[in-house]
């Protein structure tokens, strides 16, 4: 008996009856488009956050300004106000492979030009954020050093900003903006850089020299934040504990005492938010598995009921030559064919959904091949498994009596 | 075509153990059968005819004594080895037909083939079973389903299946039990037609009338053989046919 020739027989048992054939491979097509959608969302969400988090830039060190304690209560970040421009001037100085350093001062605050006003968010930063963030120009040029040692009345700002008050129609370079009744002149326009992972909207920003932030609109002496920029990847925890010591040093922070900054890296971020898609996707991808499996139990039923209902068939098989490893194999080759064609299917329609849901819900996502191969592998999987069973029992049909059943 | 005897039973026992009762089925069968004979093994229920015809079809083991078909003994072989003597050298024809349904003839007539040890392409499986087909009266239909033919037809179908794999013995259990007297003797027709080019046929029946188309009958009862004697008065088929109103005479489909 060949086996070519039990693939024929299985193939003709399922032709003839189409319709049982399609719906007990449905729940298969089902599951298995299901998984298939629901890991390309959960890995779309992951690769979108990486993307973001790689848009930060390559190799930053953020050092926030810490909390202060006053009567048992905290403020968050930034409230203490313990940065000062000497510190980010030391960490240039003294920390290697450090090779850019962005001081930054923040608020959000009214901006006008003409007749036009908008609250967006003002940032105060060196001439190197720009590079740090990797955050070119989409007209015009950026601020230089040199504003930046004079504190000139420039900033850059960002698209949805420019749009808010300029329009769409006109450039926004060489014009000015009003800020606190300070006009500032706009030396260019950001290219679009889309919504952070926590949900800001980047472009809806103007940034200026941190000096000019700090003297003309801003005010105070303290940084909100350092933006610190190593050379190599590889530098980073060095780095990372050498600031630390460095600032402890610099703010006589005693042994034992908690520091009053935090120091975090790119990775930390990435860390904290790949975690958080990972455990989306296990969710999605779980959920979507358990029809995948109450699929295959759908192939064992069918399979049961078809091996009860073909009982006289099968006598009938085993009267003409047909050894009990070829019902054995006709009926595992049927759960198998219904499971696998059902996967490839399943994989269609799961690509189907994918595309349907990032083109009409924006939802990022990501089919891998990994992905695909694991449903198909488990979908055939799954007809072995739950084909066996209906499988062994037709194979033990007495001839005899199975010729016999009415 | 080989002479002598095909099938050699030689004092065959079956019991069954149903609970505590043993039921002595076959006690003690004798019966050798030769080359080209057309046989009717006849008897009321109960007289175990259906336990030999299941044990000549190789679908049971005689619990004692031996059986030789086509000089190879065949008592002791196991489920596999069984299966593929009826494969070979046994063809079935039923009460019922037992014709895979919503599949056309001719794959109906290729089943046997596909489980034989030759491995044949699809062409060949064709030709064959549209051979066989053409040999008892189907040509044409061979895409027919079940469903799109009489009972008669698909009797006939069961035989082409039968014979494709060119048996030493068609064993044929109450092939006309399910069919009216008309289709019946159509059906005694190409079994005697079949005897005619040599092939071997035993056939299950309780019809005395129908028994008078074969060449020998066998009468059991108890279990055991009690007549066993050449049919002198034999039908013939074609004859008795033309006996039978043409009124009744089959419409075509």
């Amino acid at each position: 008996m060949k086996v070519g020739s039990t693939i024929n027989i299985a193939l003709r048992a399922l032709r003839r009856n189409k319709m049982r054939s399609v719906l007990t491979a449905l729940g298969i097509i089902i599951g298995v488009a299901a998984v298939i959608a629901m890991v390309g969302i959960g890995n779309g969400a992951k690769a979108q956050v990486e993307a973001q988090i790689a848009s930060l830039g390559e190799n930053i060190i953020q050092v926030l300004s810490g909390s202060t304690t006053s009567s048992g209560i905290r403020s968050g970040w930034g409230g203490a106000g313990t940065l000062k421009i000497e510190d980010a001037a030391a960490i240039e100085r003294e920390i290697p492979g450090v090779i850019a350093v962005s001081e930054e001062v923040f608020s959000n605050m009214q901006v006008a030009a003409g007749n036009q006003n908008w609250l967006t968010r003002v940032l105060g930063e060196s001439a190197d954020y720009l590079d740090i963030r990797q955050w070119p120009l989409a007209d015009g040029a950026p601020f230089t050093p040199q504003d930046v040692r004079s504190a000139n009345k420039v900033c850059v700002i960002g698209q949805t900003a420019a749009s808010k008050i300029f329009g769409d129609q006109q450039s926004a370079v060489g014009q000015i903006l009003r800020i606190k009744n300070v006009p500032f002149t706009i030396t260019g326009v950001l290219v679009r850089k889309g919504f952070s992972m926590m949900g800001v909207d980047q472009d809806d920003v103007v940034i200026m020299p941190y000096t000019s932030a700090m003297k003309r609109v801003i005010g105070g002496a303290v940084l909100r934040s350092i933006n610190v920029q190593v050379s190599d990847a590889n530098q980073m925890n060095a780095a990372q504990q050498q600031i630390i010591s460095l600032l402890r040093q610099r703010h006589n922070i005693r042994p034992g005492q908690d520091d009053d900054f935090t120091v975090r890296t790119q990775q930390d971020i990435a860390d904290t938010a790949t975690a958080t898609t990972k455990v989306m996707t296990v969710l999605l991808g779980s959920i979507a598995g358990v029809s995948l499996v109450v699929g295959g139990i759908g192939i064992m039923n069918i399979m049961l009921v078809s091996v009860t209902e073909r009982t006289r068939e099968i006598g009938t098989r085993m009267a003409v030559g047909a050894h009990g490893s070829d019902i054995l194999t006709q009926f595992l080759i049927e759960a198998v064919t219904l499971s696998s064609v059902g996967g490839v299917i399943g994989i269609i329609f799961g690509i189907g959904a994918s595309q349907i849901l990032s083109s009409y819900a924006h939802w990022p996502t990501l089919i891998s091949l990994s992905s695909i191969i694991v449903a198909f592998m488990f979908s055939a999987a799954v007809g072995i498994f739950f084909g066996f069973y209906p499988a062994r029992k037709a194979a033990a049909l007495d001839p005899i009596e199975a010729l016999r059943y009415e | 075509m080989k002479n002598g005897e095909v099938v050699k039973l030689i004092d065959v026992h079956k019991t069954y153990h149903t609970g505590d009762v043993d039921v002595h089925a076959v006690r003690g069968v004798s019966l050798e059968i030769q080359r080209g004979e057309f046989v009717a093994l006849m008897g009321a229920s109960g007289s175990g005819k259906s336990t030999l015809m299941n044990i000549l079809g190789c679908l049971d083991r005689p619990t004692s004594g031996r059986y030789v078909l086509d000089d190879a003994d065949v008592s002791a072989l196991d489920r596999d080895q069984l299966a593929d003597i009826r494969n070979h050298k046994l063809g079935f024809v039923f009460q019922s037909f037992n014709l895979l349904p919503r599949t056309s003839a001719r794959e109906n007539v290729e089943l046997p083939l596909l489980y034989g040890t030759r491995h044949l392409t699809n062409a060949q499986l064709r030709g064959k079973a549209d051979a066989v087909l053409a040999l008892v009266g189907l040509c044409g239909r061979e895409d027919h389903h079940p469903s799109q033919l009489s009972g008669g037809q698909q009797q006939r179908v069961a035989i082409a299946r039968a014979l494709v794999n060119d048996p030493e013995v068609v064993l044929a259990d109450e092939p006309t039990g399910n069919l009216d007297s008309r289709t019946s003797v159509e059906i005694m027709e190409i079994f005697q037609q079949l005897n005619d080019r040599g092939i071997t046929i035993i056939m299950v029946t309780h019809e005395a009338d129908i028994a008078s188309y074969a060449r020998r009958n066998v009468v059991m009862r108890d279990g055991l053989i009690l007549k066993d004697f050449n049919v002198t008065q034999r039908f013939d088929a074609a004859t008795e046919l033309e006996k039978i109103a043409p009124i009744d005479a089959e419409a075509p489909i």
